[in-house]
């Protein structure tokens, strides 16, 4: 049975903050549950499976399910750090198509940035029980620095140049003015990008996401309800999802486990890489999304540096206009979790309700792809395919 | 000039997991001892008590200690900034590990590298590499 249009995607709602001293994490999550809700034109009641997960606090879904008052018979926290939300999507789209769900809500929030959290470079000791944990918290394992691993290997291998990630923040940094939510409104250019600090050699600065606070939520639901509600109508046509790490040993880091969900994903749609009009690409670090374009099939393997280049990723100005909102890179990274986000802007653009300086012409074909955990070590690669009906 | 060596932390104890007690045994001697699956003959990282290739059974074996820098990366923002790498082992596999005892400036993919233990401040030696 495929999943091809099981689910729409009627709600999509993303919390204008990014620094929420004030709030709980449960009420960001709540308050996403809810903006996502009006944005449907549905109630709480109406839910009846709920989503979300490790940045949810409580044990699995529970707490949340309580905190806001749900009454659910299907419920998943698959945590896989900042894609699990393209994750949920494809969970949802089962559970609609094997009659387990009506109405779906997933949500996301978190509140590094009121926390401190040196997101990035500070490594955390996890549980010493989980088995890779003593053979690589001696090491300094950050974020950054695993990130930068993978970087520098595609420059050795592939001739990638610090000036051709930096167009990846150029880009971003070009749709980010026009949205008044995001951290980084400032067009940015090339040398700005190179010109900043290290952080972890190959890495500046300008190639990391924005520490924030905020959140998100989705709704999807199956398609004779979202086609008695008022919105456009989102239809999910491709869902992949696939772990990628160190196998052993046997460890290889120039691509990313989007090479392994995205052609699920591509097939199930029946379309290609060339027919997508705007890709959302998960953008921690510009070398993430350099490698998920490679690996989802929008250049060739290797040839991510010079696809990025000159605009390229520019709406308006280039072939594949990407993270009109800005991104990870320049608008948020609620919780250190870019997947909804991703989402919840693929769903504008579809909908022609981006911000008018950034919205895709005749937009009827996105992307949002997410991967979660760390790109040196172990992470999870998850793709969302949708078309406007 | 070499760089300053930062304090290495450790968590848990060598007793956490004891199916890895070969290793922190090793350890303590000064020497590079990792799992090897019998069925496939590849040696195996991070070290651990059943073959993520066959789920069937290791042998524990010492290894030569000599590698190459598969990549790295020298982490600035960090007091003293360290040097942390995959080394690709002569025998095969890729562990996570730092660059210690050169300047970070001089570090190189595809340099060769020397096993070297160093004492971590809660926890056993662990295997760290210097240029070779």
């Amino acid at each position: 049975m495929s999943l091809k249009g099981a689910g729409y995607i009627v709600g999509a709602w993303e919390h204008p903050t990014r620094k929420a001293t004030d709030k709980s994490v449960t009420l960001l999550h709540a308050e996403c549950a809810k903006g996502a809700l009006d944005d449907a034109g549905l109630s709480k009641d109406d839910v009846d499976a709920y989503y979300c997960a490790g940045d949810a606090p409580g044990l699995g879904p529970m707490s949340m399910i309580d905190y806001m008052g749900l009454k659910v018979r299907h419920m998943d926290s698959t945590d896989v750090g900042g894609s699990s939300y393209q994750v949920a999507v494809g969970h949802a789209l089962q559970a609609i198509a094997t009659g387990r769900a009506n109405v779906c809500l997933i949500t996301l929030a978190g509140r590094p940035r009121s926390e401190g959290q040196a997101t990035g470079t500070a490594p955390r000791a996890g549980n010493p029980s989980q088995a890779e944990m003593q053979f690589e918290y001696p090491y300094g394992p950050a974020t950054a620095n695993m990130y930068a691993l993978c970087a520098m290997r595609h420059m050795y291998e592939y001739g990638t140049t610090s000036e051709q990630l930096a167009w990846i923040k150029v880009a971003a940094s070009h749709h980010a003015q026009y949205n008044p939510h995001a951290m980084l409104r400032d067009v940015v250019t090339v040398e700005d990008v190179v010109n900043s600090p290290m952080v972890a050699s190959p890495l500046h600065r300008l190639d990391c996401c924005v520490i924030s606070d905020g959140g998100g939520a989705l709704i999807v639901t199956k398609p004779e309800i979202a086609k008695s509600l008022k919105r456009p109508l989102v239809k999910v046509i491709g869902v992949g999802e696939s772990a990628k790490n160190q196998a052993g040993g046997e460890t290889e880091l120039t691509y990313s486990a989007a090479r392994w969900s995205g052609p699920p994903a591509w097939a199930m749609a029946g379309i290609k890489p060339s027919d997508i009009k705007y890709a959302s690409i998960y953008d921690s670090f510009t070398i993430t999304v350099l490698m998920q374009l490679e690996d989802l099939g929008f250049c060739e393997k290797g040839a991510g540096g010079k696809f990025v280049m000159d605009g390229n990723l520019i709406s308006g100005v280039g072939k594949l206009p990407f993270n009109t909102d800005g991104g990870g890179l320049c608008s948020n990274h609620p919780a250190n979790r870019g997947g909804i986000t991703k989402i919840i802007e693929a769903v504008r653009q579809l909908r022609g309700e981006a911000h008018p300086k950034v919205q895709v012409p005749n937009c009827d074909l996105a992307i949002a792809h997410g991967t979660g955990g760390s790109l040196g070590t172990r992470h999870v690669g998850s793709t969302v395919i949708l078309e406007r009906e | 000039m070499a760089a300053v060596q930062r304090k290495i932390p450790f968590v848990g104890t060598p007793d956490t997991n004891p199916e890895t007690k070969p290793f922190f045994d090793g350890c303590a001697a000064g020497k590079l001892v990792i799992p090897q699956c019998v069925q496939t003959g590849k040696y195996i990282w991070y070290p651990r008590g059943i073959s993520p290739f066959t789920l069937g059974p290791v042998e524990w074996k010492e290894v030569s200690g000599n590698g190459t820098i598969y990549t790295y990366s020298v982490m600035e923002r960090a007091n003293p900034p360290y040097c942390i790498a995959y080394v690709q082992l002569a025998e095969g596999p890729k562990m996570m590990t730092n660059i210690v005892d050169c300047d970070f400036k001089d570090v190189k993919i595809g340099m060769a590298v020397k096993l070297k233990f160093i004492d971590t401040e809660n926890g056993p030696p662990m295997p760290f590499f210097a240029p070779a």
